[in-house]
């Protein structure tokens, strides 16, 4: 959560003696992340922009909207501005008034912001003619300082604010933006920062705030005559104060309070707003403040009544932002004896809001518990800097000081006073609680030696109550709800400390059992064979659109080819909402994207793909490879033939049998596909004994259309990488190298176009074992003179023996035996040696 | 005899010397060395000598037969070094145009990040440990201390697939897994990942990204491991001269938990635009594994002790590689992704 803190309001509480980016630095140092550092006032030359008097107002000659203010700024001699000011025009009629008009003034060479270009230009101010009478400078906005987007007339400073100073040195400020993480409501406030800072500092902490909230003599009771506290879920309430100001009249805040607010980051509104939300940023205590007569009693009763008790489910209210809210029965309400009104540290209810007739202010400090509240901000979407604040854990010793505290102030403003009694329930007060710290414990966790007398001072400066001996006993202040371990108090020393003063080490402890991760060298080994084979790796996102991956089957109406998506229930765009189940689509988008800039893609992606499963928590979550390659072989090569052709079915097979012998899988089978994105007659499951490890081939024209790309061969390839890996072989035993030489010898057959390929070179492989040693296809070959329906394919046929030299002899047998099998098997023809 | 012999060396030879091409060397080699060359021809001849002058004639005739072949081979080497040469001079081809492709394809950016990361982790004894990116709540915040509604989960904007289902907003909840499964073992281990946040995407921020989480848990593990690990890691992968600025910071699932800073790989620590003038980058959020995960994960913290860090992968490989926006990570242009 981000605070601001002005460095002025700061040092009423800590005089650190720090420069701004020194503080912010120990401050971040210790935890209390300083984001950035504003300086207010630093475009303010202190010779051209000073405290000024406006002494004189006279009409100009020549407009009416316009009038001369001489102003005294220090000078022997005064100067002469050209003012149109509303504020200012007034008083050229009805003549000065009694209380001086002081406001700033900037000389001419003054760096300004123009006040009328609206989007923080800065000018630089010259002396000119308006409506031809000379300027010598301007009286400033506030807008025009810099200070708030108000531009509606000139800005007016207090009676007594030095004439002739620097207006830098009076109004210049610096303010500090944290960004406060967690839970900590003790950090989130102007107040709990001094208290960091006078820790870390050893500077003396001026506790002079929550001294003025001391409740005194006065009675403090449930039921003090104004009103009748009850709280019905305690378990959500821990307290409830109610303070009462009498007779006040609603007047705008003073000049200081509206100063440290604007700069505190919040709009001033009117007095008793203001002086709630001032004490909430100096303590971190929200208070609301009722329209004490608006508040009703029992039916039948005298006194208000005001009861904290959950919601009914359905229940309704209008909150002060003119919204009208349907409340569930974990939400917690404050009610008077009429109904609703306010959604306990939520929002206030508009009947009871403060308005410019209030002149009895009840206000509220209570103490709600933080994880309903957050819960009731989040489900009505409803998010305020109270509920921000008591949906952290906030110290409910504080309530009585802060509504106090903040009932004076406004007494003091406003006129009126604060009735001397005061209420308070209070059914779970807080219970002080000891941690115990021992010292060994502190210093293996750290692995530094800190001295018991600097682990107790340190304590001690953040309010911690320490008895020492072995262990330590340590109490929490009761804003401190955070620490319940030694393990929290540990963190507390070592910050104060400070991280700087800890010399690094290596790891002494014992070194884990080490296993291979198999999955993982796998993956590896895939990405560089696809590397290897010169295609790109991509990454793509999980979350992608259904309406996408239904293009990948062509059937009209066809359902999705793989059963349910997963969805995501909060997606940043409707179209993308569920969670890929298979790789193809996002490659294929991919590849439609890059074809606008290359000839060639060759793109593949190895990663996770989400596959629920029925009567499971969580889906599978199964690891894949997808290839894909499009365009042209060679794509801009002078080498022309080849590698100008369109990439094709063979180019994906290539890919995939350098995978498989990349890791020395054998033993698979090709079988045609029936995988609807893919072309029926150019595809191909990958078949390993029983298990389809991956499909590949040509995609289907219309999935290529679907997808938005060229009319043009697109080849996919996808694998199962877990079922691969299964087959991942790292234990070839060395095979023997022959050095007796080979006989070499080629064989044509012509056998039907249907007859696949591999049936050929099976058998012959087989049959010729083991002295065929290799087979290699090296000719395919159709013509008229083979007859229709024929195909001639021609092997290169290696011979070799371990032990001897083979004779001619030999492998004559061998090769009859090969040429026998495959005409009476294949019905082959043998076409004769080549 | 004799003399025909001589002749017919003196005729071979010139007649040899005068082939000037390759290719017409078998020919002269067959009209005078063959089976019906003309030596043989005049060795046939020897049977009509006297048994006297047979042995010389024989004698000479191998000699001269010896001498062709020798002459025969000189020419031989001759003619094919001037083929060669002749070859050599005429046969330059344009070095300038461009060579047939065979080079690799690239990995992604992020791929060789995660594999450096490892590389140095792994030199440390840190083991991958991989976990699912689908989550339970509990996982992903309830076992790291981070119950429902907890003001702690402010810090992660979270995609929901369903009732106590997350895509998981962090690498943690791996340590819950982790734990689990290695107890009562000591561990070391990194878990990286896809993560994902609820976030638009702009040039600072995707919804997708990789994180690196470390886990060490021992009979041993100080928090002066934990800075000295991060040191080392920061120093193999960005440097050897960088330093490193730890802050106390806030996790839920860490205690004492801090920030871990580098001195800006831009500027070197003097300020600049990148590191918003502070001279600082933000390398990774850390600290000691609270006591609750530890239980929550089985080790009795009071035996116990770990440490953790969680860092981001994109972030350092834009500041080496210059690159300002994040969209170009998972945009997958092969324009960008080739350059690496």
């Amino acid at each position: 959560m981000a605070l601001r803190v002005p460095l002025k309001w700061l040092q009423d509480y800590v005089e650190h003696g720090l420069p701004a980016d020194e503080l912010a630095e120990r401050l971040t140092l210790a935890g209390l992340e300083v984001e950035s550092i504003t300086a207010i006032g630093a475009g303010w030359a202190p010779d051209k922009v000073v405290v000024g008097r406006i002494a004189r107002l006279d009409p100009h000659p020549d407009a009416d909207r316009l009038c001369l203010a001489t102003v005294e700024y220090g000078a022997a001699a005064p100067l002469t501005v050209v003012t149109g000011a509303p504020n200012i025009l007034g008083y050229l009629s009805a003549g000065l008034p009694e209380q001086p008009l002081i406001a700033p003034f900037a000389m001419v060479g003054a760096e300004l912001i123009d006040g009328h270009a609206g989007d923080g230009r800065k000018l630089k101010l010259k002396a000119g003619k308006i409506r031809g009478v000379v300027s010598e400078g301007m009286v400033c906005s506030e807008m025009e300082l810099g200070l708030s987007e108000n531009h509606e007339g000139i800005m007016l400073l207090p009676a007594d604010a030095p004439v002739g100073a620097p207006l830098v040195d009076y109004l210049g400020d610096q303010v500090l933006e944290f960004d406060i993480k967690g839970g900590f409501a003790h950090l989130l406030s102007v107040f709990g920062v001094a208290r960091e800072t006078a820790a870390i500092t050893g500077k003396p902490f001026n506790r002079a705030p929550l001294e003025a909230g001391e409740p005194g003599e006065a009675p403090i009771s449930a039921s003090p005559s104004f009103v009748q506290l009850e709280i019905a879920d305690p378990d959500l309430c821990a307290r409830y104060t109610a303070v009462l100001v009498e007779g006040i009249k609603v007047c705008p805040s003073p000049f200081w309070l509206q100063q440290r607010l604007l700069r505190a980051g919040q709009r001033p509104i009117n007095a008793v707003v203001d002086v709630t939300n001032y004490v909430m940023l100096e303590l971190g205590q929200p208070l609301h403040a009722f329209d004490y007569q608006t508040l009703r009693p029992d039916p039948g009763g005298e006194k208000p009544v005001i009861r904290v008790r959950r919601a009914k489910a359905g229940e309704r209210m209008r909150t002060l932002d003119g919204a009208e809210r349907t409340l569930d029965a974990e939400m917690l309400l404050i009610t008077d004896g009429g109904g609703p009104v306010a959604i306990a540290g939520v929002m206030g209810g508009a009947d009871s809001e403060i308005g410019d007739d209030t002149a009895d202010v009840m206000l509220e400090a209570a103490n709600f518990e933080f994880l309903s509240t957050r819960r009731t901000s989040q489900v009505l979407k409803l998010r305020t800097e109270a509920g921000d604040r008591f949906g952290k854990r906030m110290d409910p010793e504080l309530c009585l000081r802060a509504s106090l505290r903040a009932a004076r102030l406004i007494a003091e403003i406003c006129g009126g006073t604060v009735r001397a009694e005061y209420g308070d329930l209070y059914p779970r007060p807080f219970q002080p609680r000891t941690v115990e710290l021992e010292l060994p414990f502190l210093h293996r966790l750290l692995g530094v030696e800190i001295s018991q007398e600097e682990v107790v001072a340190i304590l001690r400066a953040l309010e911690f109550e320490v008895r020492e001996g072995e262990p330590l006993r340590v109490s929490p202040p009761s804003y401190r709800l955070d620490v319940t371990m030694a393990a929290d108090l540990v963190e507390e020393v070592a910050r104060i400390y400070g991280y700087a003063r800890m010399s690094p080490t290596l790891v002494r402890d014992e070194l884990p059992p080490q296993v291979r991760n198999r999955r993982l060298d796998g993956s590896e080994r895939m990405r560089d064979l696809m590397t290897g084979c010169g295609l790109d790796e991509i990454i793509t996102y999980s979350i992608i659109s259904r309406q996408e991956d239904a293009r990948l089957n062509p059937a009209p109406d066809a359902d999705p080819p793989d059963g349910k998506f997963l969805a995501v229930q909060n997606p940043l765009a409707d179209d993308r909402a569920h969670l890929r189940r298979r790789l193809l689509a996002g490659l294929l988008n991919t590849a439609r994207e890059n074809l606008r800039f290359q000839e060639r893609v060759a793109l593949f992606e190895l990663g996770v793909v989400f596959h629920p499963v029925a009567g499971q928590v969580l889906p599978d979550e199964p690891l894949r490879l997808c290839a894909l390659l499009a365009g042209r072989r060679e794509p801009g090569s002078w080498h022309g033939g080849q590698d100008a052709a369109m990439l094709d079915f063979y180019d994906i097979k290539g890919v995939a049998e350098t995978l498989h012998a990349g890791l020395e899988i054998e033993n698979l089978s090709w079988q045609r596909g029936s995988d609807p994105a893919y072309h029926p007659g150019r595809s191909a499951i990958i078949v390993i004994g029983e298990t389809e490890v991956g499909r590949l081939g040509e995609l289907h024209p219309r999935v290529v259309a679907a997808f938005g790309l060229p009319p043009n061969p697109v080849c996919a390839l996808e694998i199962d990488v877990e079922a691969l890996l299964q087959l991942w072989r790292e234990d070839r035993t060395m095979e023997p190298i022959s050095i007796h030489p080979p006989i070499l010898e080629d064989l044509a057959f012509i056998v039907d176009e249907s007859l696949p390929a591999e049936q050929v070179r099976a058998l012959i492989a087989q049959t010729g074992k083991p002295l065929l040693v290799e087979v290699a296809l090296f000719d395919l070959f159709r013509g008229p003179a083979l007859g229709p329906d024929k195909k001639s394919l021609a092997y290169a046929l290696t011979y070799q023996a371990p032990d001897r030299t083979l004779t001619d002899k030999e492998v004559a047998k061998v090769r009859g035996k090969i040429v026998r099998r495959l005409e009476s098997e294949l019905g082959a023809v043998l076409r004769g040696e080549i | 005899m004799l003399e025909t012999l001589d002749a017919l060396k003196g005729e071979g030879l010139q007649s040899l010397a005068g082939l000037e091409r390759a290719e017409d060397l078998p020919d002269w080699h067959r009209a005078y060395l063959g089976r019906k060359g003309r030596l043989t021809e005049a060795l046939r001849g020897l049977g009509a000598l006297s048994a006297e002058q047979r042995p010389a004639a024989g004698k000479r005739a191998n000699e001269i037969k010896q001498e062709l072949e020798a002459a025969f081979g000189r020419r031989q080497d001759e003619l094919r070094e001037a083929a060669l040469e002749a070859s050599l001079a005429g046969g330059g081809i344009d070095v300038t145009l461009p060579g047939r492709p065979v080079g690799p394809g690239h990995l992604h950016v992020s791929t060789r990040s995660l594999r450096r990361i490892r590389e140095i982790f792994g030199e440390m004894g840190f083991q991958v440990y991989e976990a699912p990116e689908v989550e339970t709540d509990e996982n992903n915040f309830g076992l790291l201390n981070i119950p429902p509604y907890h003001p702690a989960r402010d810090m992660w904007d979270t995609f929901w697939i369903d009732e106590g289902v997350v895509l998981r907003t962090h690498t943690s909840p791996g340590q819950i897994r982790c734990m689990r499964e290695y107890f009562p073992h000591p561990i070391r281990v990194i878990l990286p990942g896809k993560c994902y946040r609820y976030e638009q995407i702009t040039p600072r921020s995707e919804h997708q990204f990789f994180q690196v989480e470390g886990l060490a848990v021992g009979h041993d593990i100080r928090m002066t491991d934990l800075i000295g690990t991060m040191r080392e890691f920061a120093r193999k992968m960005h440097g050897g001269g960088r330093e490193l600025r730890i802050r106390g910071s806030y996790f839920p699932f860490t205690e004492p938990s801090i920030e871990i800073d580098m001195d800006c790989l831009l500027c070197a620590g003097k300020g600049c635009r990148v590191c918003k003038y502070t001279g600082w980058l933000e390398v990774a959020g850390a600290g000691m594994v609270h006591p609750v995960v530890l239980r929550n994960g089985g080790y009795d913290p009071a035996e116990w002790s770990g440490f953790a860090f969680g860092m981001g992968v994109e972030r350092p490989v834009m500041l080496h590689h210059g690159i300002e926006d994040i969209r170009y990570f998972y945009g997958n242009d092969l324009r960008f992704l080739r350059q690496f």
